[in-house]
């Protein structure tokens, strides 16, 4: 009952927001719907439901590992969204309102989705979903990265499906009868093909690493991130492409279950090292502070891939660091997306000094990059470092050198490029007029929490998550 | 498998080559619902007794891939008065030679794969590895944001060949979610080409070049 209403509770409220009238009472379904989401899925998360075993939605293990944080993400992001919708009451919101409510509604869906078609449906819808939000401001700008996120991210969807047909067709081909649960896929384990699971597998992980933005597939993520709305990007960064990576993990256990593990871990550990070296390549490069999120996004995707690809420790990890990497960087789109408005530019070369011009959110700004790479006490410093424990555990020290460098380097350009925003000098222009009073507690409050809350997993991990966490684990690798 | 469903297999093939040659967008755009009728008919001749809901997905998918979507697409062209030339960021001959190579080597690896008897001998797997390939250079090789939806379209006439193959497993709420949302695709596709075209006073996307490091 309640794992349905989670779903069908923000499509309701989307609905609801294409037929509401008022222009400005309108926003205010954002954060209902986010409290009433926020509080289903945390009853959820202390008292889960029993999930029938052939159904295709459920609120299972890993949906309990994961689904939480995107609700207080989304919650976070609403109440950003009152007051940015406010101070943006130049441009009409019926859309954005609703696009973003059927997106929250889709990745639970998606979160639950335990039958490979309608995970694939759900990640699509949002993905359809997203894009009237990516060009919310109608410039050309968010027009070109629009049509870049729905040409490339259409073509990592339509690849996914052929994966999953192919998967379909290794079942058969094994004399299972097609059943895409994946209960049953990998209760029929070894007799699915090798040479179609294998296929399969290339497939799903190009289609959905391109949504989750592993590199080489990465290439519409600086530009979606860099133009849309803050709210948007931090809800892309921590709730679409935590989907993804669930995606991958159900796939990777139907792969590992088929025999074919060890080649699905050696895949996801260098794929995941790529992106984290591409990433730290830009950040090194980049001047831009919006779309320096992306490439630290690509990075955190990269360091997820790695531990799903480093047994049962390295997918706590991976789960740990799926909490930690969203409350944390949507604390800093969120306080990005508040420099951005009061210096009216995005890269280093006209941005400056922004610590004077907007001390709380450059504030926030600078913890929140610290935080992100891996200072302690915050959650990320603790998710890693299992993700080192693991990947030492496992033997792969080799890997972790080159994890731990590209975390270095990607330290330096991140700091370069905050640093060079922060402080210094402001522009004169903006000292005067906007400056400080843009700076209300609709918009400093919410990243505020983001960051409280990611401080808060780094000193004290809740026990109901580490349960939750070490259930997914072992849904993900069932013993022999 | 019967012999009408491998000649028509054969055509949306020839098709793709044909696409690969063309550089009006108006024959492209022919090509592309031709394909999408061909496609359309092909589950019903996968059947010795009909069933409504296969029926149905052929009437679904010949209105959907043979008109629907085309109509939009020339909506889309008229309503943004283009060129009719393309300059293609990869020209018509090595497409083409692409296309060919692509067509064999589909050939050739779809002997290797392990295949149910019942499909071993038919051309749908070959068809649709060629029609995926195609549908990549389409969408790599053109700089009209048109053909890139067309390139799009073949890319997933490649996919719904290979579904094909699934056709009596794969249960209707997973046909019908891919109808949906192919044709929402591109709409939006449609909905953006109005906006790049007002935006850019064209539909090339090689000014779409703003944003880059």
């Amino acid at each position: 009952m309640r794992e349905s209403l989670i779903i069908l509770l923000p499509m309701a409220a989307a609905i609801l927001a294409v037929l509401w009238r008022g222009e400005r009472t309108r926003p205010w379904l954002l954060p209902a719907t986010g409290v009433v989401h926020t509080v289903l899925s945390f009853s959820l998360l202390l008292d889960p439901p029993l999930v029938a075993k052939g159904a295709w939605l459920g609120f299972d293990p890993l949906a309990r590992a994961m689904l939480p944080t995107v609700s207080l993400l989304f919650l976070s992001c609403a109440v950003y969204g009152l007051t940015y919708l406010r101070l943006r009451s130049e441009r009409p919101n019926r859309v954005f309102v609703a696009a973003l409510l059927a997106v929250l509604g889709l990745l639970s869906a998606a979160h639950q989705a335990r039958h490979l078609g309608v995970l694939w449906i759900a990640t699509e819808g949002v993905t359809l979903a997203t894009v009237p939000l990516l060009h919310f401001n109608g410039s050309a700008r968010a027009v070109e990265a629009t049509w870049k996120y729905l040409l490339v991210g259409g073509t990592g969807i339509a690849l996914s499906l052929l994966g999953s047909f192919c998967l379909c067709y290794a079942s058969l081909y094994g004399g299972g009868e097609g059943d895409l649960t994946f209960t049953a896929l990998m209760a029929q384990g070894h007799s699915l093909s090798r040479a179609w699971v294998l296929i399969a597998w290339v497939l799903l992980l190009v289609g959905y690493g391109t949504k989750m933005g592993l590199a080489p597939m990465h290439t519409w993520k600086p530009d979606a991130y860099g133009e849309a709305p803050a709210i948007v990007g931090a809800l892309l960064a921590g709730g679409v492409t935590t989907v993804a990576f669930m995606a991958i993990l159900r796939v990777r256990a139907v792969v590992a279950a088929a025999g074919e593990g060890v080649i699905a871990d050696r895949t996801l550990l260098v794929i995941g090292l790529f992106s984290m070296f591409v990433a730290a390549l830009f950040l090194l490069g980049t001047r831009d502070f919006k779309r320096m999120l992306a490439y630290s996004s690509i990075e955190h995707m990269g360091i997820l891939s790695i531990g799903a690809s480093l047994g049962g420790a390295g997918a706590f990890a991976a789960l740990f660091h799926v909490w930690s990497n969203s409350l944390t960087k949507g604390a800093l789109f969120l306080s990005a997306g508040n420099i951005r408005r009061a210096a009216g530019a995005r890269t280093s070369d006209v941005v400056r000094g922004m610590g004077l011009v907007t001390p709380r959110s450059a504030a926030i700004f600078v913890t929140g990059m610290l935080a992100v790479t891996a200072l302690p006490p915050f959650a990320p410093f603790f998710s890693e470092l299992r993700l080192v424990r693991a990947g030492l555990e496992t033997g792969h020290p080799t890997a972790i050198a080159l994890f731990l460098g590209c975390l270095l380097l990607a330290f330096f350009g991140l700091t370069r490029l905050v640093f060079a925003v922060v402080d210094g000098r402001p522009h004169t222009a903006h000292e005067h007029g906007r400056s400080g009073s843009s700076e209300t507690g609709g918009v400093i409050g919410p990243p505020l929490a983001l960051l409280g809350m990611s401080l808060w997993l780094g000193l004290y991990l809740p026990s109901v998550l580490q349960e939750a966490w070490a259930a997914a684990v072992a849904q993900l690798f069932p013993g022999p | 498998m019967s012999q009408p469903l491998d000649l028509l297999i054969g055509l949306a093939m020839g098709l793709n080559l044909v696409a690969l040659g063309s550089g009006r967008l108006t024959t492209l755009i022919r090509i592309v619902s031709f394909q999408g009728v061909a496609l359309g008919v092909m589950p019903l001749l996968l059947e010795s007794h009909l069933r409504w809901h296969v029926a149905l997905i052929a009437l679904a998918t010949v209105t959907g891939k043979g008109f629907v979507i085309p109509g939009l697409l020339r909506h889309g062209m008229r309503s943004a008065n283009i060129e009719r030339e393309m300059r293609p960021f990869l020209g018509y001959v090595p497409s083409l030679l692409l296309g060919a190579g692509g067509t064999i080597a589909a050939m050739a690896l779809a002997r290797k794969l392990p295949l149910l008897s019942a499909q071993e001998s038919s051309l749908l797997v070959p068809g649709a590895l060629a029609t995926v390939l195609t549908g990549f250079v389409l969408l790599i090789g053109r700089s009209k944001a048109i053909s890139q939806v067309c390139g799009y379209l073949v890319l997933e006439n490649g996919i719904y060949l290979f579904g094909l193959l699934l056709i009596h497993v794969t249960p209707i709420l997973v046909e019908a979610g891919i109808l949906l949302d192919l044709t929402v695709g591109v709409f939006i596709f449609g909905i953006i080409l109005d906006r790049i075209q007002r935006e850019f006073d064209s539909i090339d996307t090689r000014k779409l070049t703003a944003l880059r490091e």
